[in-house]
Order: structure tokens, then sequence, then C-alpha cells
């Protein structure tokens, strides 16, 4: 399928120019790929969605597409709370595409799926909102398309139930069937893409391997530089421009941090440190990647990489300030607060609750013994 | 078995089409979108189906009733077979054109996250609509028999005009229907419109009263620009012995398929808008 689209979303009365909720996008994918779509909010993953299952025109471009397409952007569309079970999943197979003779063909594995048997006669409404769902998500489950696009609608349901919902998409994408998959859990996104395509503000940022575009995701914000010029008259070194990416996986990620330094004859020989902080101005913590003074004078630029690894910080924005000087009594140049990065992903793999800063800002590694 | 097509590109929105084909192809989900609003409808009524009975019956008693006090004619028809037969026939045409716009509404959901060819909407309720006639009808055909010896039935005239006085219905209903669905989901206004809508056009058709009651030419003229007029003049020339005015109903029948034309393409032109605005 090759599709370019740009999409317009023209709001009514007080913004006269266009909104442009995709421009220029243009991807490939071919039979039984399992692409991730991911991206911000707002980045455009489910107008994407909406233009490929033809429920908004593209303003231009086209797309084309081979194999029968089913759309899953919502489960329960059209679930009717005074029909019963039996008679939602016919209607609302109907409507994801399905036909009769092929709803009645599955309805017994459709029903044995969800665990609904015992109420497939009473109305919906009588229903809890478990139930409603297994049952949705097992009329879904039972779609054949060849090309099947998925809007997190993984997202809801207790944890057995996603396990399930999970063991399908893979038996369905293990069948051939091509899948796109529109996540925020870039768990599920890792586990079941071999590719991924990575959203930003309308356009593609990245495509790639779906580990290499989820790193890039979650760093990408922190991929920050900061350089300054100093007066001609100037006769101590300084930075002239610092550098830093996040590379890693939490809990071990690491910043790689790249500083021009400009030295001069009179200098006496130098050392660098960096401090961490927090956003609101805590100290985390001081890395001095060399610790005797090793920038020796001359007249040159000189490059210095540094790598600090900063293993288990909660998530959030950092600042850091770097420091050069030939011993800690005297300052050449202390560029405060000259970089800041984020960090988006939590260090500690399956957790759902929120970080703390009140708790501190690192999770140290530990174990049951 | 499956209900779109293997291969197909996905462009900017092109107008022009009536889009038949595709509705063909998706006539199963059609067909469960009326079930649906059937079954929904008369959910949880004791009453049921029986509902599509009684309202043409308990209306046509209200208008017999009024009618014989104000003294209106009847064109030689007992008056309640006059007033009941139009009234079925009113009510596919109202209970269509209202359900349309306010059936965009309810389906929002649906619209804003399948796709499927939106007119099936309007049309599912023409479908409703109809099947509360055919309940009806078969009273009408009870009432027909009750009175068979103070009307003129003329069975081959009854039954070449009565289905096409259907036809003229399901068209005049589908055209205004689906101009007001477009109209409807952008300006919810019409939510509001259109009940005054119906009730005014009841009232400029002849179901309870006959078109005889305006000696004015010019004003027959005028009311024969509703696309109803020649519906229910048609379905009841097969048992009332009048004749017909044929070039008022050859004016009606030309507004309901100007109107047929106009509300499709204003429904197929706003179409692409729709998911937005539901």
């Amino acid at each position: 399928m090759r599709d370019a689209i740009t999409s317009v979303f023209r709001r009514s009365t007080e913004v006269s120019e266009d909104f442009y909720a995709l421009k220029d996008i243009s991807f490939n994918v071919e039979q039984g790929e399992c692409i991730g779509i991911i991206g911000k909010n707002g980045a455009g993953k489910s107008t994407l969605l909406k233009i490929l299952s033809r429920i908004t025109p593209p303003t231009t471009g086209n797309i084309i597409s081979r194999g029968r397409m089913a759309s899953l952007l919502e489960v329960g569309t059209g679930f009717h709370p005074e029909l019963t079970g039996r008679e939602n999943v016919f209607l609302n197979g109907s409507i994801l595409g399905m036909s009769s003779k092929e709803i009645s063909s599955k309805f017994d594995e459709i029903i044995d799926f969800s665990g609904t048997e015992k109420f497939l006669d009473t109305p919906l409404k009588f229903y809890s909102s478990g139930m409603q769902l297994r049952l949705a998500f097992s009329v879904a489950a039972f779609l054949e398309p060849e090309i099947m696009v998925i809007d997190e609608v993984l997202a809801v349901g207790d944890a057995e139930f996603q396990k399930k919902c999970m063991g399908k998409m893979e038996d369905v994408n293990k069948n051939g069937r091509t899948i796109l998959f529109v996540s925020h859990d870039l768990n599920a996104v890792q586990n079941l893409c071999k590719k991924a395509i990575l959203l930003k503000d309308g356009q593609i940022s990245m495509t790639g391997e779906s580990d290499d575009v989820i790193n890039h995701y979650l760093h990408s914000g922190s991929h920050v530089s900061n350089s300054w010029t100093q007066k001609a008259d100037i006769k101590h070194p300084y930075f002239k421009k610092i550098d830093v990416k996040i590379g890693g996986k939490q809990p071990h990620l690491k910043l790689t941090i790249n500083a021009s330094v400009k030295c001069f004859p009179e200098m006496a020989t130098s050392f660098i440190s960096y401090d961490i902080f927090s956003k609101m101005g805590t100290p985390i913590g001081q890395a001095i990647p060399k610790l005797e003074p090793f920038i020796k004078p001359s007249g040159e630029t000189i490059d210095l990489v540094s790598e600090i690894d900063i293993n288990g910080f909660i998530p959030g924005d950092y600042y850091l300030d770097a420091w050069l000087g030939p011993h800690f009594s005297e300052t050449y140049d202390w560029q405060k607060e000259c970089i800041e990065f984020s960090i988006i992903e939590s260090p500690q793999k399956n957790r759902t609750y929120q970080h703390y800063p009140a708790h501190g800002f690192i999770v140290p590694e530990s174990r049951l013994i | 078995m499956y209900i779109c097509p293997v291969e197909y590109e996905i462009k900017p929105h092109q107008k022009l089409n009536l889009g038949l084909k595709e509705i063909w192809l998706f006539r199963e989900m059609l067909f469960f979108f009326a079930w649906r609003d059937i079954k929904v409808k008369y959910k949880q009524t004791v009453l049921g189906f029986l509902w599509a009975i009684l309202q043409p019956l308990l209306l046509m008693s209200i208008f017999s009733l009024a009618g014989s006090a104000l003294n209106i004619p009847s064109e030689s028809l007992p008056h309640p077979l006059f007033t009941y037969s139009a009234l079925t026939l009113w009510m596919i045409f109202s209970t269509g054109i209202s359900n349309a716009g306010n059936s965009m509404i309810s389906n929002a959901n649906i619209i804003r996250k399948i796709y499927f060819p939106r007119l099936i909407i309007p049309i599912s309720s023409v479908l409703t609509a109809l099947f509360d006639f055919l309940m009806a009808f078969i009273i009408l055909i009870g009432m027909m028999i009750f009175y068979h010896d103070r009307i003129k039935f003329e069975l081959d005239k009854f039954l070449l005009l009565f289905p096409v006085s259907i036809i003229i219905t399901v068209i005049s209903t589908f055209g205004i229907g689906s101009l007001l669905a477009a109209l409807t989901i952008k300006y919810r206004d019409f939510r509001y419109v259109t009940p005054f809508l119906v009730q005014f056009l009841m009232f400029v058709t002849p179901v309870i009263y006959p078109i005889s009651v305006f000696h004015f030419t010019g004003s027959k003229y005028l009311l024969a620009i509703n696309p109803m007029y020649s519906a229910v003049e048609l379905f009841r020339s097969g048992f009332n012995g009048q004749i017909l005015e044929l070039r008022l109903v050859a004016i009606s029948l030309f507004f309901a398929v100007m109107l047929f034309i106009v509300g499709i393409y204003y429904f197929r032109k706003t179409e692409a808008d729709f998911a937005d605005l539901a």
C-alpha cells in the first residue's frame, strides 16, 4: 500500500490559516508486515487511521490499498443496549464488514472467546462493562480481513483480557495478515510489530525497526545543544558548544555529552564537571569524567566526549550545568542550566503508577533475595 | 464474502455519482440497520407492533371527528376511509423524514468510526417507515372491505396506481429525508425545524381534506407543488371513483423527482464532512 496524504481540518471562525493534521505522509506497507504507528497525542495518528478507514477523505493525495481492510477504531461500535448479545453480535459484525453468513459460521467461536454464553439472549444493557468489552472484542477478533487497522483498542480491559487480545493479534499476524497498529503502549508495539513509524506534528519523523523508532521517540526531546561565543579579548578557556544525547534503555540510560572547548596558551591544565539538577533545582549528582586536569594549554578548540550513566532516573525534566576550571576554587567557565533533557520512560518496567520527586529522583535497582 | 472491494484507491472526495453500486455492496448492513431500528422502536413496549396500526388509527379518529364537525367534504368516500387511507401513506413520509434527520445524530458514533455509504442511514429510515405502513395497510384493506358498498372500487386502477403512489412517496421521503439528514448534521437547528415542517406539510397536503375545497385554481396549482399530493391522490383514486386532475399530478410528480435529485446530490456533496461534524 503506497500512500501520500495531506489532510486539512478547517477550524471555523478565528484562525484564517489552514491547519494540516497530516502533511506529506508517504509510506509503503508490504503484505504480512506489522507496523506500529506511534507518536505524541496530537501527532496525527488517529487522523491517519481515519483516512485509511475512509472515514475522512484526504484533502490531497491518494492511497492504493490491495486487500480487504477492516478498521478497529473502537470496539463495540454500533452496540445497542436494547438488543440482546446475540443480536448485537450480528449487528456489530455486519457493521465491521462481515456478511451474515460469515457471522453465523463463526458465531460459536465468537461466543466462546468472549465467555458470555450464559447471557446470550439478555439485552446488552444488563451486561457489565467488562462483558460488553469482551463480547465486542470477540467479534472484532474473528474478522478476517487481509489488512487490519487497529487504534489503541487494546488499551481497555483487565490484564488477562489484554493478554488474550495480544495473543489473538499475534496469531492474526502469523497468518500473514497485514496489521497497522496505533498505540501508546510501547511494549505492545515492540512485541507485536517489527517496523514502526513515528509521527510528529503531522509528519513522519522516523521509520524503521520498532526498537530504534521507540528509542528515538522516548528520547527525541533530549538531543539538545547549546552554543556560545565570547568577546574577542577573552583569555581564559570557555565552552563553545555542548551537545547532549540520551541513549540506552531504562534503567540503564546514558548521557553522551559532546563539548567543544576553546583553549588558550595561557591557561592552566583544566578539567570539566557536569552537574545534574531536577527541573525544580534540586541537585542530583555531579559527574567528573576525569579527576585529574587533562585539558592542556593550546590555541585550539578541542572536542571532549563524555559519557554519564544516569541509571534509574525517574521520568521528568532535568538540567545540566557544565563547569570548566583548573581546580575547584578557580572557574574558567560555568554554564549554568545550559542543557535541559527529558526522560519519558519509567526505570521500572511494568510500573503503572506515577513517580514522585518527593521520593527521590533515582530508583535504585533492587530485588528480593 | 467480504463487503469492501478488494483493490481500491482512496482519493479526495469526488462528488457526483449516486453510489448505488456501493449501497448494493453494503445491503446487508442496510438490512441490519433497518432491522435494528424497527426492533428497538418497539422494545419494552407492551403493544409492540400494534403501535404501527394504532398511530394512524388514532390520528384518523381525531381528524374524522374534526372533519365532520367542521363539515369538511370527503369526495364521496366515508370520512374515516378518506382520512385513514391518506394517513397511512402520510405516515411513511412524516416518520421517514423526521427519522432521517435524527438518525444521523443518533448514529453519529458509527459514522465517526466505520466506513459505509452514509446514504444507508436515510434509506433505513424509509425502510422502517415502510414496515409500519405494512401493518397499517392491513387495517386499510379491512376498512375497505367494511365499507365496500360505499366505495367505487376499481381493481385494475387500484392495482396500477397504488404501487405508483408508494413509489412516489418513497422517492419524496428519500429525497427530502436525505436533504434534511445532511442539513441536520451540520445545522442542528433542523432538529427543531423538521417537526414544524412536517406539520405544515400535512396541512398543505390533501390528507384530511380534498383538494376540491380550494375553488381558486391558482391555489390548486400551488398545492400541487407538494410531491405528496400526487401520492395521496393516486392512492385514493383507486377506490374513490374520482377523475384525476392530470396536470396537477404531473406537477407534483415533477417536484417529487426534483427534490429526490436535489436531496441526494446535496447529501453526497456534503458527505465527506459528516465524520467531522457528527
